[in-house]
């Protein structure tokens, strides 16, 4: 075929003097610049672009929009993307795609697009910049108010772009693309070109997605983001968003080259190419007529047109005028051709069906119009109601507790006049509802006023008795024909909402945009009963498809979530350490040396801190200071122990509940003054700590005079840990007294350590002496270079959590969200010591005595020692009192939270929560691992140094 | 998104708050002189009203300050916001 | 004609389903709510028990709520013993549930896996499938290597930022087709002459003397001997009209599905740490979940914010989605308790069943709580399955915490 056989040699909105390359199933086609794949597609005589999802049958281009439901294709170059609708792909040099049966592909292939996302805040957010839209934009911008206007195409106009109408003696088309200039240059107003709006949610907040590169093809810069995401909160709405055309169901409407009449009227005069060249036209109102006469206008024959009106109105005299044969009270009842159409039969119609002779004409196009649905997605999306208009046969807006206003076709305004004036009034009324002065209205350019006679809504042409309508269809994508609605309700489906499911009709990619309403006029027609009153499915998000990676924008990888490292993540990278996360937070999580697997990296670093001296950071602990004359009154009511009584330059362990009794978090507190505290927090708990005080504070204690500040950044910490921690710790702070009377376990001072002002503590979670020095950020690495320079003679060596977690394991002190899972009391963990019976309450001190809660017999943090000390119990493990393993279910007496191999036992040990396990000391119970069981013994939590001796060095 | 008009720093998105359930339920004066059934109604039972309900929020990406708010449950629309201390105003 | 595509379109519906018929005055039974839990109930009642007389009361359409907007999953792999007692009776019925109803309810066990993604993860998972295993339910633990041997599409490298660590996999959990299964349920109480009414609101709960005795509805009164409440979001409404109070919230809950791609994911994958979960259903579209939103709501709506998290989680696991489209979003209401468990079984009023709180759970439980809440009925006392469920438990503190045991922090 010659190429671009059906394009006509001028006219439209496409560039001829730019063409452009592209390959559609596996041939290659030319268009031009300013075409979508399915415009330069029927310009080259192509209809059929793939066949049916269930039935195989052959399908084409049926829209010139979103709401394709037939011609939806994969893009194989440049990057494969599933699903698109040729009607809304922009044709670039390069373009590689096919024609999809109803499913599509992804590649495996990372996609090397980036994508991202904004927020905009406006007085008035226009959707949609056809005539309603421009005109609302432009009435609304004059105003001063802050004006976005959104629209999905690649150019301002909407439908303008696709008919010949005239304003003011010029083409519309002139006219939007002059308000657009316009409401560029206005400095309050921002236009949006190929940008979707897709979602209407709460307090208008509305989220729409922007193509900025996709129609650039394989030239797209690779440094712009692909789709970017706009999140846009609007004091008014004005929805703009025009209408979908839709068919009707007759007998083999699915054809290839059945398409709606609207939509060739914008393939011949937006890309300058004809459908067909003998059309036969069907329709239920006015609107086909234009079609019908703009396409004779551009060298198409149109056969016939069959209107389902027994009237002959203006429009249709004025077709017989053009020499169109008219057929009033007419319908199609069928089409014949396998490819694309070859003929169409028409039939009198007589109170709704077929009779008299059919006749059947000779065409290769045939263009529908079974009347048209506003576009009231997002409407319905803000929580709009919608109502049945029975002459339009459409439903349309009512109202919506959201301030939005709807205009021009998208509430059911068919007529060019009618729209802007529609649209002008719904900016006007957007901008004086937020306070903004209008001087003059907007001045509107002048639309020839048209003939108008009512439509004659029909849904369904029954075929002739007995025939059926298993090729009647209402969803073309889901291949949803009447008699399959006629099936769903004879099983006694009643509901909308039920037969779309039995059938699935409006399930598919075009979520029914073009199916939906037809749907409901098929089932009222089955059931006998009015359409208003069966009403439409819920249109929900997105009004069209939204790539995930769109919605994902930025927040992937790196960012997906902040990394947290301290002041001294470079010098753990220099020294090899590997890294936990631990909430957001990177931790050193052991330091291999060559050749070292975890295991021995751990051994060594636990010999070295038992035996001489070792370092660890623990500046990732959140800290909180506290401070005001109450400190004291609400740590008591915060801590289950007493804390006012401690007094300044001394420290204290504490634990804390929830409200149910259960352990939240654990730290320390030092006073700083009478009036001045400083507590620490677990890693992961620090920001939910302070979200936790700060609520009692304010919520429940306000009287309290405490305010509470989180420090964590403020301080880097370095846990100096081992018996001959001292003698480093002197060597680096001369004004410090370090001997244990002068510097007692459980104290802190202020002093110099290597030169850098430092609050020293001495606290162990390791029961070795230890010290744990605390400087601003900037100094921390002094501090450990100096630390490591000190202890070098004595083998100081750095130690991450791991070792950490087994030398506080070897003296049975259990880590929060580890050794407790949120059913965990202190009194189960062996802390009953550090639950103040004094104090008349705490927060949680009321659940401890509930009746579960005070059972004996709760689970118990205990220590467990497998018989063959080499065996290394799983983490997770259950605990079960038979040797031999029963049949399910198996009652479980608790299981092991922490298990290590430890150095200064020489073997291996446990920690468990075995239910009343502090009665079992002594007793064996078995771990069942794999197929076997492991026999072990149950212990004291405090397998090391039971006596603390270790302590004081 | 919601937009939660915070009584100290006006309108934000609601992805800058926490939210912190029904509002008004204050911590028993003496828990120890509760039954269990009374501890566990202050625990666990909140009101769940289809319609306005009062509700603590705290803005927790801004003034980090709680304060309440009635919202009916059944729209989503807040009705009124008030700070913490403050009566329930009487929704028409 | 081309062939079909495979797995694109879905069996067909049978060419009867039920009857519509008017309320009568007095049931024996009338249950609230005519989701999968009442359907269930309503089926099992008749099965089980012999007890036909029975209305299911359902305010807008049959399945409507929750149990058309779920994302399917259905697994047993919970922690403690109540759960997965409970669950594991459930997916064992679901293993029958298709002959039982003789209709195709699509379940397909293509396995779960729970990812892990930091250390604690992994001890929380060990420890899960250590007990699911002793409790009987199939559990295993996956390393990295075999999280991709299951689910290639998995994104198992370690440098992303919160990399898998490992999974729990449990081969027997799966997915089914949510109205297929409430369907043929619906069928099958319909059959044994049970009456569903929609569009009937409940309006009242009548009690007299501390024992039910009916309810009034949008249709007028009905009496009845015995009432259920199995009403998902909206229990704490039915609960307060029957004079108490529920420990729940109504949160909303969205999910989203893509359009139909080609088989590319094999199985279910959840992770709680970066808050997705994903199947990809039986015609090809990916079906998501997230978390819950923040705050109570009855609007069946939630925030787009909680959705742009949601897919920046998926791409993290699944960088393959990257060009897959969202296709539509929904919500549904879900009642969720302090302990993330349900409440099933006996109320403060006499011969007035209650069954809720199943927040997020309620799908996969439909065989087991239709089970446990039918014989509860008809024997005014708790199944063992469901006994531990108690109302009574908020007060002794003997909760079945499962959101407890899987989220605390350290």
């Amino acid at each position: 075929m010659t190429p671009q056989a059906f394009r006509l040699p001028e006219g439209g909105r496409v560039s001829r003097d730019e063409p452009v390359g592209f390959v559609f199933d596996g041939v290659r086609y030319q268009g031009y610049r300013g075409d979508t794949l399915a415009s330069a597609l029927l310009a080259n005589g192509v209809h059929m672009t793939g066949t049916s999802i269930k039935l195989g049958r052959p399908r084409g281009i049926f829209s010139a929009g979103v709401e394709e439901p037939n011609a939806v294709v994969q893009i194989e170059a440049p990057f494969p993307e599933p699903m698109l609708p040729a009607t809304t792909v922009e044709l670039f040099d390069g373009l590689v795609a096919s024609g999809l049966p109803g499913q599509g592909r992804l590649s495996a292939d990372p996609d090397p697009a980036r994508y991202d996302a904004v927020h905009a805040h406006c007085d008035v957010l226009v959707v949609g910049a056809g005539p309603a839209g421009l005109a609302a934009a432009a009435a609304a911008a004059r105003s001063g108010a802050r004006v976005v206007l959104a629209d999905d195409q690649p150019e301002l106009g909407g439908s303008l772009l696709g008919t010949r109408e005239v304003l003011d003696g010029c083409p519309a088309a002139e006219w939007a693309a002059e308000v657009g200039r316009a409401l560029e240059a206005a400095p309050e107003v921002r236009v949006l070109r190929r940008t979707t709006v897709f979602g209407y949610y709460d307090d208008n907040h509305l989220v729409a997605v922007e193509r900025r590169t996709n129609h650039l093809g394989p030239l797209a810069p690779a440094h712009l983001s692909r789709e970017r995401v706009w999140r846009i909160r609007a004091r008014r709405v004005v929805l703009a968003t025009g209408a979908h055309e839709r068919s009707l169901a007759f007998a083999d409407n699915d054809r290839p080259a059945v398409m709606l009449a609207g939509s060739a009227r914008a393939y011949v005069n937006r890309y300058g190419a004809v459908p067909g060249r003998r059309a036969v036209v069907f329709t239920t109102n006015d609107s086909a007529y234009a079609a019908a006469l703009d396409l004779a206008a551009a060298g198409v024959e149109i056969a016939a047109v069959a209107d389902t009106r027994p009237e002959r109105g203006e429009w249709a005299r004025r077709a017989e005028q053009a020499g169109i044969e008219v057929l009033t009270g007419h319908a199609v009842v069928g089409t014949e051709g396998e490819r694309r159409i070859a003929s169409v039969t028409v039939a009198p119609l007589d109170g709704g069906s077929p009779s008299g002779a059919p006749r059947e004409v000779a065409a290769d196009l045939l263009l529908v119009s079974g009347g048209w649905n506003p576009v009231v997605h997002l409407f319905s999306q803000a929580g709009g109601r919608l109502w049945y208009d029975a002459e339009l046969g459409s439903f349309v807006p009512d109202s919506c507790r959201q301030a939005v206003d709807v205009a021009g076709s998208a509430r059911g305004v068919f007529h060019l006049s009618g729209c802007l004036a529609d649209g002008a009034a719904a900016g006007r009324r957007a901008t004086e509802a937020e306070g903004f002065a209008v001087e003059e209205p907007l001045a509107l350019p002048r639309a020839a006023e048209e003939p108008r006679s009512p439509a004659l809504p029909v849904f369904v042409v029954p075929g002739p008795d007995g025939a059926g309508s298993a090729t009647h269809f209402v969803d073309l994508q889901r291949d949803v024909t009447v008699a399959d609605l006629a099936r769903a309700t004879g099983a006694g489906m009643s509901s909308v909402e039920h037969l779309k499911r039995y059938t699935t009709a409006g399930t598919a990619n075009d979520q029914g945009k073009t199916s939906g309403v037809l749907t409901s006029g098929a089932i009222a027609h089955l059931l006998g009963v009015d359409v208003g009153a069966l009403g439409t499915t819920t249109y929900r998000a997105p009004y069209a498809p939204v790539s995930f990676a769109a919605l994902a924008g930025r927040d992937r990888g790196v960012l997906h979530d902040p990394v947290r490292v301290t002041a001294l993540h470079d010098r753990h990278v220099a020294l090899g350490a590997l890294f936990e996360n631990v909430g957001q937070w990177k931790r050193p999580w052991y330091y291999p040396r060559e050749g070292e697997d975890m295991a021995a990296a751990v051994l060594r670093e636990c010999r070295a801190a038992r035996e001489g001296v070792a370092l660890m950071d623990a500046s990732t602990l959140g800290k909180i200071e506290v401070r005001g004359p109450d400190s004291g009154i609400f740590l008591d009511l915060l801590y289950t122990n007493m804390m006012s009584t401690l007094k300044v330059g001394m420290i204290r362990y504490g634990v804390m509940c929830r409200a149910d009794g259960m352990v939240f978090d654990d730290g320390t507190v030092i006073r700083l003054a009478q009036d001045r505290f400083l507590m620490t927090t677990t890693t992961g708990n620090a920001a939910a700590v302070l979200d936790w005080m700060e609520e009692w504070l304010q919520t429940e204690w306000p009287h309290l005079r405490v305010h509470c500040t989180s420090v964590t950044e403020q301080w880097a910490t370095v846990a100096l840990v081992g018996p001959r921690s001292r003698e480093v710790l002197g060597s680096l702070a001369p004004e410090l007294a370090v001997d244990n009377d002068a510097f007692p376990f459980m104290a802190w001072r202020d002093t110099a350590v290597a030169g850098i002002g430092a609050r020293v503590c001495r606290i162990s979670f390791s029961g070795e002496l230890a010290y744990e020095i605390n400087v601003l950020p900037w100094d921390a690495p002094a501090l450990w270079d100096a630390l490591l320079g000190a202890g070098g003679r004595l083998g100081i060596t750095p130690y991450g959590t791991e070792t950490m977690h087994v030398l506080r394991a070897e003296k049975g002190y259990p880590i929060i969200g580890q050794d407790t899972d949120g059913t965990v009391t202190p009194q189960d963990l062996g802390m009953g010591w550090a639950v103040s019976k004094k104090k008349p309450d705490f927060i949680g001190k009321r659940s401890h005595s509930r009746p579960d809660t005070a059972r004996p017999d709760r689970k118990h943090l205990v220590g467990l020692l497998p018989d063959d000390p080499a065996v290394l119990l799983p983490e997770g493990a259950h605990l079960i009192d038979s040797e031999v393993l029963p049949a399910p279910p198996v009652p479980m007496l608790g299981h092991v939270t922490s298990s290590y191999r430890s150095a200064a036992l020489g073997r291996t040990f446990a920690l468990a929560l075995v239910r009343g396990g502090r009665d079992r000391i002594g007793e064996r119970l078995y771990a069942p691992v794999g197929d076997h069981v492991v026999p072990v013994t149950v212990a004291s939590p405090v397998l090391h140094d039971p006596e603390g001796t270790r302590r004081d060095g | 998104m919601l937009l939660i008009p915070c009584p100290w720093c006006g309108p934000r998105d609601e992805a800058e708050f926490h939210y912190g359930g029904q509002a008004h339920v204050p911590y028993p004066e003496d828990p120890a002189a509760l039954t269990d059934e009374e501890w566990a109604r202050y625990l666990f039972f909140r009101d769940n009203p289809k319609g306005p309900h009062p509700e603590r929020w705290s803005h927790a990406d801004g003034c980090r300050r709680w304060f309440n708010a009635v919202r009916d449950t059944s729209s989503n629309e807040i009705l009124a916001v008030y700070r913490a201390g403050e009566p329930r105003p009487v929704i028409a | 004609m081309s062939p079909r595509t495979p797995g694109a379109d879905l069996p067909e519906h049978p060419e009867w389903l039920w009857r519509s018929p008017e309320p009568k005055r007095s049931y024996d039974v009338v249950i609230v709510g005519g989701g999968g839990h009442g359907l269930a109930t309503a089926h099992y009642l008749a099965r089980n028990h012999g007890i036909t007389d029975v209305a299911v009361l359902e305010r807008g359409w049959l399945a409507g709520g929750n149990m058309a907007r779920n994302t399917t999953i259905i697994r047993s792999n919970y922690l403690w013993d109540e759960s997965s007692g409970i669950y594991e009776h459930a997916l064992k019925l679901w293993e029958g549930l298709e002959e039982e109803l003789d209709y195709p309810i699509l379940f397909s066990q293509r396995g779960v896996l729970n990812l892990a993604h930091s250390l604690q993860d992994v001890r929380d998972s060990v420890r899960r499938v250590h007990a699911n295993r002793l409790n009987g339910v199939d559990a295993h633990w996956l390393d990295p290597r075999e999280v991709k041997d299951v689910c290639p599409i998995v994104n198992v490298c370690p440098d992303v930022r919160y990399p898998v660590m490992g999974a729990t996999y449990q081969p027997r959990a799966g997915i089914a087709k949510h109205d297929h299964v409430a369907w043929g349920l619906a069928r099958s109480a319909d059959a044994a002459g049970i009456d569903l009414i929609q569009n009937c609101e409940v309006t009242g709960i009548d009690v007299q003397d501390g024992r039910v005795t009916g309810v009034r509805t949008s249709l007028g009164p009905i009496s009845a001997g015995k009432v259920a409440l199995c009403a998902a979001g909206h229990s704490s409404v039915l609960a307060s009209m029957a004079g108490f109070d529920l420990p729940l919230q109504s949160h909303p809950l969205q999910a989203l599905v893509s359009e139909l791609l080609e088989p590319v994911h094999p199985t279910v994958v959840m992770s709680n740490a970066v808050h997705v979960y994903v199947s990809q259903a039986h015609k090809g579209e990916l079906v998501m979940g997230a978390g819950i939103d923040a705050y109570n709501s009855y609007t069946q709506r939630g925030a787009f914010h909680i959705i742009e998290e949601q897919m920046s989680a998926a791409l993290e696991l699944f960088p393959v989605f990257a060009r897959a489209h969202v296709l539509r979003t929904w919500g549904g209401i879900v009642d969720v308790s302090p302990d993330a468990s349900p409440i099933v079984g006996l109320t403060p009023v006499d011969r007035l069943y209650l069954n809720c709180g199943w927040g997020t759970g309620g799908f996969k439980a439909t065989p087991g709580v239709g089970w446990a809440l039918a014989h509860t009925i008809a024997h005014d006392e708790p199944h063992h399955l469901n006994a531990p469920f108690t109302l009574d438990r908020f007060t002794t503190g003997a909760l079945v915490d499962e959101h407890g045991a899987a989220a605390v922090a350290h």
